[in-house]
C-alpha cells in the first residue's frame, strides 16, 4: 500500500505537542486565519507569521450531514461545526461525531488527522476533523 | 446623476421545465419585458445579464435568438445576488447619461440537488465541506441560540411564504403548507428540515430601465461584500456568520441603499427579502432593519412580514414558494414590486404600496439592495 497523502498541502501537521493546524497571523494587526496565506485578509497587510494551532478547541455551532455533498470522499453521516481555535480562530470543519445529542455548545474538541478515504490507486488520503474530548 | 426609472418587466415562471432551453425561458422574459416597455430593437444601447450556471454568452445567446444583438452585453455574476448586481450595473448606465435605455435580464436553470460550485477548492470538496445547507443550519443555529428563535419561529416563516405563493401564479409551489406539516419534514440539517428551505430550479427575469420618466422609479441600487470577520476566520466566505461589530455585506447595503434613496426601514411599504432558508428571512429582517437585532423570533410570533401586517415580506411567496434561479431570483422580486408600486400585483396586492425594498444575498457574501419607488 501506498505511504498516506494529506487532502492537499498546508493544512496541518503533526510536531510534538500533537496534531496542529498551519493558521497563520499577521504582523500588522495580529488576527490569525486560516489557511495560511501570505496576505492578512482583515487588513490587507503583506507579510504573515505561520503560527500552528490545536489540538485542542472549542465547538461553537455544529449540525449534521445526512446525505452526501458534492465531491465528498468520506462516509455519511458526518459531523459538520465552527471550532474556536486558540486566539479566537474559528474554523469550519467535519466532525467526527454525527449524533446532535452528543454534541453541545462549548464542548471541549480535539483535532484528528486521519484517513478519510482512498484514492483509485490505494493511498490513504488523510483529512482533518474534530473529535469531542471525552469520546 | 439622473433618475433611472422601470419602463417594463417580464417573468418567466420558476420551476421546472425539462423541454426548454435556458436561452427560451430568457427569451419568453426579455420579449415580455420589452412589450411591457413599448421598446423593441434599437430602443435600448447596453444589456447585463444575471447568471451562475448559465455557461459562456448566455445573455448573448438569448439576444441573439431574439434578433436584438449588436448591442453591448455583458453576463454578471454575483451569487443569488446575480440579477440584482446586473441591474446595479445597468442603472449607473442610464444614471450616468451614458445610454437611455438598458435591458437587465437573469436567468437560470440550476442542476437538482445540493449546488455544485466551483466557489469552493476541489479539496473542501473531497473533505465535505462544500455542503452547502450545512453552512445554511450553522447559521440557523447561531440564530436560534443568540435571539430565542423556535423551531416553530421558522416552520412560521415558511407557511407564511407558502400561504402568499399560493396567490402568485409564476411560483413554483403554489400550496399552503401547516406550521405543523412543516416541522414534521424530514430533517436536511438539523435545526433545518425539507420544507424550510427552497428548491434551486429554473426561470428567468427582465427588466427594462429607463432615463424616460415612468411610474416607478429605481431610487438605490446598493452592491457591497463582505469583511474578513464577517464570516469566519478563513477563506470561506459566507453570510450570515459574522463575528460582532463587523457589518455584514447586506447591513452595508442597506445602509448604502437607504441612503441614496432618501428613506428609512420604516418607510417602506413592501419588502421581497432573501428566504433561500426560513432563518435566512429572520436574519434578512434583522439587517435590513425590519425588526430590532435579535428581535426576529418576535417579529415572526407578532406575524411580522405577514400580508396585512405594517410591512408585509415577501408577499410573491419567495424563494420558499418559488424556488431560487440563482441570476433570475433578484430581477424576479424587481417584477414583483414594479407590479405592487403600479397596483397591479392583483390578489396580493398591498394596498398604496408607494415604497419597496429588494434584498438579495449569497455565496461570496455578495448582497444587493434595491429600493424601487413610487
Amino acid at each position: 500500500m501506498a505511504a498516506a497523502r494529506p487532502i492537499t498541502g498546508g493544512l496541518f501537521v503533526v510536531d510534538e505537542e500533537g496534531p496542529r493546524l498551519v493558521a497563520a497571523r499577521c504582523a500588522a494587526c495580529g488576527k490569525p486565519h486560516f489557511p495560511a496565506g501570505p496576505v492578512c485578509p482583515y487588513c490587507g497587510a503583506d507579510g504573515t507569521v505561520e503560527t500552528r494551532v490545536g489540538p485542542a478547541a472549542r465547538l461553537w455551532l455544529y449540525t449534521a450531514v445526512l446525505s452526501r455533498p458534492p465531491g465528498y470522499r468520506g462516509e455519511v453521516p458526518y459531523g459538520f461545526g465552527v471550532v474556536e481555535l486558540a486566539g479566537g480562530l474559528r474554523v469550519i470543519a467535519r466532525l467526527t461525531e454525527a449524533r446532535m445529542e452528543r454534541l453541545a455548545p462549548g464542548l471541549a474538541m480535539r483535532l484528528v488527522i486521519e484517513p478519510l478515504f482512498t484514492d483509485d490507486d490505494g493511498t490513504p488520503v488523510l483529512s482533518y476533523a474534530f473529535r469531542p474530548e471525552e469520546a | 446623476m439622473r433618475p433611472v426609472y422601470v419602463a417594463g418587466v417580464g417573468l418567466h415562471p420558476f420551476g421546472r421545465f425539462a423541454e426548454r432551453s435556458l436561452t427560451a425561458l430568457g427569451a419568453d422574459a426579455v420579449r415580455a419585458a420589452l412589450a411591457d416597455a413599448g421598446v423593441g430593437r434599437g430602443g435600448f444601447q447596453a444589456a447585463f445579464c444575471g447568471t451562475v450556471y448559465g455557461g459562456v454568452a448566455a445573455g448573448h445567446k438569448v439576444l441573439t435568438a431574439l434578433g436584438l444583438s449588436g448591442v453591448a452585453i455583458v453576463n454578471v455574476e454575483a451569487g443569488c445576488a446575480s440579477g440584482g448586481a446586473a441591474l446595479a450595473l445597468g442603472a449607473a448606465q442610464v444614471a450616468s447619461g451614458r445610454h437611455e435605455c438598458v435591458l437587465v435580464l437573469g436567468l437560470e436553470k440550476m442542476p437538482r440537488g445540493i449546488i455544485r460550485s466551483s466557489f469552493f477548492e476541489p479539496w473542501r470538496e473531497e473533505a465535505g465541506l462544500a455542503a452547502t445547507p450545512a453552512y445554511f443550519a450553522l447559521r440557523a443555529q447561531r440564530l436560534m441560540r443568540e435571539s430565542e428563535v423556535r423551531a416553530e419561529d421558522l416552520a412560521r416563516v415558511s407557511a407564511t411564504n407558502h400561504r402568499h405563493g399560493v396567490a402568485n401564479p409564476d411560483a413554483m409551489y403554489r400550496k399552503a403548507l401547516s406550521v405543523d406539516e412543516i416541522l414534521a419534514s424530514p430533517v436536511v440539517c438539523e435545526p433545518l428540515r425539507l420544507l424550510m428551505l427552497c428548491a434551486p430550479n429554473e426561470g428567468a427575469a427582465a427588466v427594462v430601465l429607463s432615463a424616460r420618466p415612468a411610474a416607478v422609479r429605481v431610487a438605490a441600487a446598493a452592491l457591497r461584500s463582505h469583511h474578513a470577520g464577517s464570516v469566519l476566520g478563513e477563506h470561506t466566505p459566507l453570510s450570515g456568520l459574522a463575528d460582532d461589530g463587523v457589518p455584514t455585506p447586506t447591513e452595508m447595503a442597506a445602509a448604502d441603499a437607504y441612503a441614496e434613496a432618501g428613506v428609512g426601514p420604516a418607510d417602506l411599504d413592501v419588502v421581497e427579502l432573501q428566504d433561500t432558508d426560513a432563518a435566512r428571512q429572520i436574519l434578512s429582517a434583522e439587517e435590513l432593519g425590519l425588526c430590532a437585532k435579535r428581535g426576529g423570533g418576535r417579529w415572526v410570533r407578532d406575524g411580522g412580514g405577514e400580508m396585512g401586517s405594517d410591512l408585509p415580506v415577501n408577499p410573491s411567496g419567495g424563494l420558499l414558494s418559488k424556488g431560487e434561479p440563482l441570476g433570475a431570483s433578484a430581477l424576479g422580486q424587481i417584477v414583483e414590486l414594479t407590479r405592487q408600486l403600479r397596483g397591479a400585483a392583483g390578489p396580493r396586492q398591498v394596498p398604496g404600496a408607494r415604497v419597496a425594498l429588494a434584498h438579495t444575498v449569497g455565496r461570496g457574501a455578495r448582497s444587493c439592495v434595491i429600493v424601487p419607488t413610487r
